[in-house]
């Protein structure tokens, strides 16, 4: 099969297999701030080449929870370009961010407009320390979680690797602590597994892991170590096919889930055999 | 009266309100959020009487695609 007939094909193939795997051997759903979640990948929405791709890359994804960004409305546009004509707000949950904002006073801002769109008191929180890294700004992420924790806001906080950060975020009213495996749009995979082990270990909120995954592979060893979930928006949108793209990442995302709670096997340096040594002839 | 609507000026009639200005620009205010001098206006059934004067900072928002 080729060109549109195979998307349609993967495209109605996904939806037989939507969810007849996890629920069985994942018995423990994702549950965030007091509510459950169907899947564990969470998806963006930038970066598309049109509206079409990124509707069916989200379906095929899996995912229920869908970030969108909060901008001016282009004057000499109109409205045509804001998402809500393309995506349903009833088929997903909406999360809004508060991406480009590089201080906590802007990011409660964002955060406050996202909210009075009306749809969730949710917001996935960033504040930007540098334009070049696309790395937090820890100091005013915390300022930002606690004002808007304390407005009851479910904060989920897209932050560094560090396990400090990461507990005062906790500490601070965060219903999920966002960790990044690599900087945004990177596409680097996940550059320090034992500091994303290390926070997983300490928290007792979700870990969702942000920003970072370039392909299925990467989506799978994060969620090999434990983690809660994945958020990524690149990796998909930026794939030559972001509808074949999205199918694996659903499929790597649950392997991994289902390998981490499978427990591996011990890494050994020698080499020991599958078979019966013994029953040789002779 | 001139106005700073997302921030660029703009000539509206006086006693304009938060309505008639989306109404001119032909925005759903169903899909839009309204902020009248960093006031973010909460009820949208405000917005027909919501009175807008010169020199006062408007911002549309809406939701876009991003991760």
């Amino acid at each position: 099969m080729m060109g549109m007939s195979s998307r349609s094909f993967i495209s109605s193939a996904v939806a037989d297999m939507a969810t007849t795997l996890e629920p069985t051997l994942d018995v423990s759903p994702l549950v965030v701030g007091g509510r459950e979640f169907r899947s564990r990948l969470m998806v963006g929405t930038g970066k598309y080449a049109s509206n079409a791709d990124m509707v069916s890359a989200i379906e095929a994804s899996g995912a229920e929870v869908v970030t969108v960004a909060v901008r001016r409305v282009d004057l000499n546009r109109g409205s045509e370009d804001g998402i809500l004509h393309h995506l349903n707000p009833n088929q997903f949950f909406l999360l809004a961010n508060t991406a480009g904002c590089y201080n906590a006073e802007d990011a409660i801002r964002y955060a406050r407009l996202g909210q009075a769109a009306g749809f969730n008191e949710w917001v996935k929180l960033e504040v930007i320390g540098d334009t070049e890294t696309l790395l937090p700004d820890t100091a005013g992420l915390l300022e930002a979680t606690r004002v808007l924790a304390g407005e009851g806001f479910k904060v989920m906080a897209y932050t560094n690797d560090d396990l400090i950060t990461a507990l005062r975020l906790e500490d601070a009213g965060a219903v999920a602590v966002m960790p990044l495996a690599s900087p945004i749009g990177s596409g680097l995979g996940m550059l320090n597994p034992y500091a994303i082990r290390t926070v997983k270990s300490r928290l007792h909120v979700p870990v969702i892991v942000d920003a970072g995954v370039g392909t299925a592979s990467d989506a799978c060893i994060v969620m090999e170590q434990g983690v809660d979930g994945i958020l990524m928006n690149t990796g998909i949108a930026a794939a030559s096919d972001p509808l074949r793209m999205a199918t694996a990442m659903r499929l790597a995302v649950e392997g991994g889930r289902l390998a981490y709670l499978a427990g591996r096997m011990p890494r050994r340096e020698t080499a020991v055999p599958s078979s019966p040594l013994t029953g040789m002839l002779g | 009266m001139t106005l700073m609507v997302n921030g660029a000026p703009r000539e509206l009639a006086p006693h304009s309100t938060v309505g008639a200005l989306l109404g001119s620009l032909g925005i759903d205010p169903r899909l839009v959020v309204v902020e009248h001098n960093r006031l973010i206006l909460r009820d949208r059934d405000l917005y027909a009487t919501r009175a807008l004067n010169d020199g006062d900072v408007v911002e549309i928002v809406h939701f876009v695609g991003g991760g």
